[in-house]
């Protein structure tokens, strides 16, 4: 059995195989790592790191992008 | 008539500022926008909708090649949280500017005018061009330019109220003391209340409701960007005094004699 990764992905349960990296977790997501911006743990993570980050088990992960506002 | 407005080592031709909130459809949106000639264009931060299939964002309607995009932190109670959400814009990669609101009251959508402070303060040291979003308050105004802020941007009326200007004294009053551009933010309703607004003396405004809640988006916002330009026109060239009196306009000499 593959050993997974149990994350909080924007508030939510999500399990991806591990090792994972965040650029790993935005493939499996099928998300454009050019239109979201990554925290992790409350840590922002820029785009040029985010293929170096390894995640673990239990990190949390919130991916926000811009939507329409006043 | 035709000065740009200088804001935060910026310059841009319109004094009109739009969100992109609350339209109906995003064709409507941008076609609003476009009507409107507003170069400044509101954002909001949120997260991606993981469990939706169409999961784009704001930006796949809009260029930001042809707009400046202005985030802000609306939704944000405290003033860590809003400083967590300017540093996530920042993050997008377009610009160091971010709307600040730190919002105080859920029923009026209010500031708190001390977290707020707190906040620009902070977001000023860590580089960004600050523009905060505050109520009609002088003190508060004289306060977030002491804190380095790149604009003040009191209300008309609370957000997506459409009441119009309900203080022109205060807003006269902030625009007077302050020396950073002045940006009314909320509250406007409909194209004379823009135009009052700009007579006023006031820099710019930014609306959002008032466009994407008419009847006709697109007819409002080339309605909003006249009044705009006029009140901004009617400021400049200096109203005439007012009387209690009536003075004739023609000439009391040279009538038939009756």
């Amino acid at each position: 059995m593959t050993p997974a990764l149990n994350l909080l992905v924007n508030g939510e349960p999500r399990t991806v195989p591990a090792p994972a990296t965040l650029a790993d977790l935005l493939r499996h997501l099928r998300l454009d790592a050019r239109a979201v911006v990554v925290e992790l743990n409350r840590i922002i993570v820029r785009r040029p790191e985010l293929g170096r980050t390894r995640l673990s088990d239990g990190d949390q992960v919130e991916l926000v992008h811009f939507v329409g506002g006043g | 008539m035709s000065e740009p407005l200088a804001l935060g080592g910026r310059e841009f031709r319109s004094r009109l500022f739009v969100g992109t909130g609350k339209y109906r459809d995003p064709a409507e949106m941008v076609a609003a926008i476009e009507a409107s000639g507003a170069e400044v264009v509101t954002v909001a931060v949120r997260r991606v909708d993981l469990n939706r299939a169409n999961r784009e964002g704001i930006l796949h309607y809009l260029d930001p090649d042809r707009f400046f995009l202005l985030a802000n932190t609306a939704g944000c109670y405290t003033a860590d949280e809003a400083i967590r959400y300017a540093r996530l814009a920042r993050e997008a990669g377009f610009n160091p500017f971010i709307k600040l609101e730190v919002i105080g009251d859920r029923d009026t959508l209010l500031p708190d005018v001390a977290g707020l402070q707190v906040a620009a303060r902070t977001l000023v040291q860590e580089g960004f061009q600050v523009l905060a979003y505050t109520n009609d308050d002088l003190v508060t105004a004289l306060r977030l330019e002491d804190a380095g802020c790149a604009a003040v941007m009191p209300l008309a009326s609370p957000i997506g109220s459409g009441l119009g200007l309900l203080n022109p004294y205060s807003i006269r009053t902030i625009k007077r003391r302050l020396s950073v551009p002045i940006i009314v933010d909320a509250g406007v309703g409909t194209a004379s209340d823009a135009c009052v607004t700009m007579e006023q003396g006031v820099d710019g405004i930014l609306m959002n409701t008032a466009l994407a809640e008419a009847q006709d988006p697109v007819l409002m916002a080339t309605a909003m960007r006249l009044a705009v330009e006029a009140g901004r026109a009617a400021f400049l060239a200096g109203r005439m005094a007012r009387r209690e009196v009536a003075v004739p306009s023609s000439p009391a000499l040279g009538m038939l004699a009756s």
